[in-house]
């Protein structure tokens, strides 16, 4: 009786695993079939990435995000067929933007993510929605300064990983000390004290934070170099990036991109770009 | 492991500000330890109470709120500058800052090696018509320096790792794990074999420290 009961036991499990290796392999060609159509329509959520302390452009209030880039992130993502119920946010610093991507955690980045050939060898870029320019920030009663060349003998901050000051002070050849902080917010401390003259960085970057104080700061507008921001996509994905070039150039064809700019930035004296920047195409 | 050879010069860098900023907080911290200590025995109870107060309060406060401190609040918001060259004014308000903080746990270690004199000789000396200083500079703090070598020589690792904390709060010094970030972000070099070398440049750093204070411990023991 107990031998039988155990071999009965074994053939079923046996006849479980054959079943299970079946509906492997099934599935294996089933996923290979409907990869790349996937994510479209079906699809219950999108995972988005944005930065959530950059005041302006993706900033946390509450459980969810808000700025300009979240607002177009939005834009996109409806175009892409979800409703914003549908969208789940990330935060995504700078550093591991690509290794989101590449891992899958997140099926698109906008976060103030500049295009470059380095990162164009490991993730996808749509756009670019936006094409900021490096420009400085001084205290609102600062009259001295009006560009880089008026920074020689000042003091600017840096924040920790970013090259916005090093273009001023290694490749542009004004001679400015630099004083680094860990990140802009910190910059903008050591601006209201005094500690610092200036600040330098992408001009959306430096408008979110005057935004926050529009009286305290004032935006030089005397922007050089750009910084073109695209929509980060794991690498491979043509149609999708192909989608989201449409759904920009639409955002733009209706307004909506400088809706958005006047919503976030219109406070703080920003000269915004209003015409939209040529789309590179896809990979 | 090539490409971080071939940055060599910036490494080596690096750990030449990480040297400096230990070597100067180091002399600072000892000589700050060894006052708080005398303050901390000596008779008067407002002496007691203040080197108390300081060793307890800073001791228990993280390193990086006492850094955040002398960067945000000390230097920016209330304007002291050590230096009219940024570079030097952050990096004094680092030694500054390192230095206050290490020379409690100095004093803790000196102040431990007291405890193990006995009573006796501290009595014999008084006895002798020795002063309070006198019987502190000759008597007890000889002694209870010789006891904690080994218990200093721990501060001196912890201050060297230490000093990594000054690149990121509020001061932005100069340092080797800053130079390891500045590879990172510049993408110059890959991670590991960057993680790597700086972890044995630290070791190469530390472990004969590590060695020396035990061997001078064992030498200049006190023989009881």
């Amino acid at each position: 009786m107990r031998v039988r009961r155990i071999s009965t036991a074994l053939a079923g499990t046996a006849a479980m695993v054959l079943a299970l290796t079946a509906c492997g392999t099934a599935e294996v060609g089933g996923g290979e079939g409907g990869g790349e159509g996937g994510g479209e329509g079906g699809g219950d959520t999108i995972t988005i990435g944005v930065k959530y302390d950059q005041p302006g452009l993706g900033m946390q209030e509450g459980n969810a995000p808000v700025g300009f880039d979240v607002d177009v992130a939005t834009y996109i993502a409806g175009e892409l067929g979800y409703t914003p119920e549908q969208i789940e946010w990330t935060e995504a610093a700078s550093a591991n933007r690509e290794t989101f991507l590449q891992q899958g955690t997140v099926d698109m980045i906008i976060a103030t993510y500049s295009i470059t050939d380095e990162r164009k060898q490991v993730v996808d870029f749509g756009g670019p929605y936006y094409v900021a320019q490096q420009d400085i920030l001084v205290s609102a009663d600062n009259e001295d300064i009006q560009g880089p060349e008026d920074l020689a003998g000042k003091t600017l901050c840096s924040a920790s990983g970013s090259r916005s000051a090093n273009n001023i002070v290694d490749d542009m050849g004004i001679d400015a000390q630099l004083r680094e902080a860990g990140n802009y917010s910190e910059c903008i401390q050591l601006l209201t004290d005094g500690t610092v003259d200036a600040v330098t960085t992408d001009n959306t970057i430096l408008a979110g934070f005057a935004s926050q104080q529009p009286d305290a700061f004032r935006l030089v507008n005397n922007p050089f170099g750009e910084e073109r921001y695209g929509v980060g996509l794991p690498k491979g994905s043509t149609d999708r990036c192909e989608q989201v070039n449409q759904a920009i150039t639409k955002m733009w064809d209706e307004g909506k991109a400088v809706e958005f700019l006047e919503s976030n930035f219109g406070e703080t004296g920003f000269e915004y770009e209003e015409t939209q920047p040529e789309i590179e195409g896809c990979a | 492991m090539e490409a971080f050879f071939s940055n060599i010069d910036k490494v080596v860098d690096g750990f030449s500000w990480t040297v400096r900023l230990t070597l100067l907080s180091a002399l600072f911290s000892f000589i700050l330890g060894v006052i708080l200590t005398a303050m901390r025995v000596s008779p008067v109870p407002l002496l007691r109470g203040i080197s108390t107060a300081y060793v307890e309060g800073i001791r228990n406060t993280p390193l990086t709120l006492v850094l955040l401190f002398c960067g945000l609040g000390l230097n920016s918001a209330l304007g002291l500058h050590l230096s009219d060259q940024v570079m030097w004014d952050v990096f004094w308000w680092a030694v500054i800052g390192l230095s206050a903080y290490t020379s409690c746990f100095v004093s803790e270690s000196l102040r431990a090696g007291i405890n193990t004199i006995p009573v006796g000789q501290v009595e014999a000396a008084r006895s002798l018509g020795l002063t309070f200083t006198q019987n502190l500079r000759l008597i007890v703090i000889p002694q209870a320096l010789r006891t904690v070598v080994g218990p200093l020589g721990s501060v001196l690792i912890a201050l060297t790792k230490n000093t990594t904390v000054a690149s990121v709060a509020g001061l932005g010094v100069q340092e080797a794990s800053r130079q390891m970030k500045l590879m990172f972000d510049q993408g110059i070099a890959p991670v590991l074999p960057t993680f790597f070398g700086f972890a044995v440049g630290f070791l190469i750093l530390t472990l004969p420290m590590g060695y020396l204070f035990g061997w001078l411990s064992k030498r200049v023991a006190v023989v009881r």
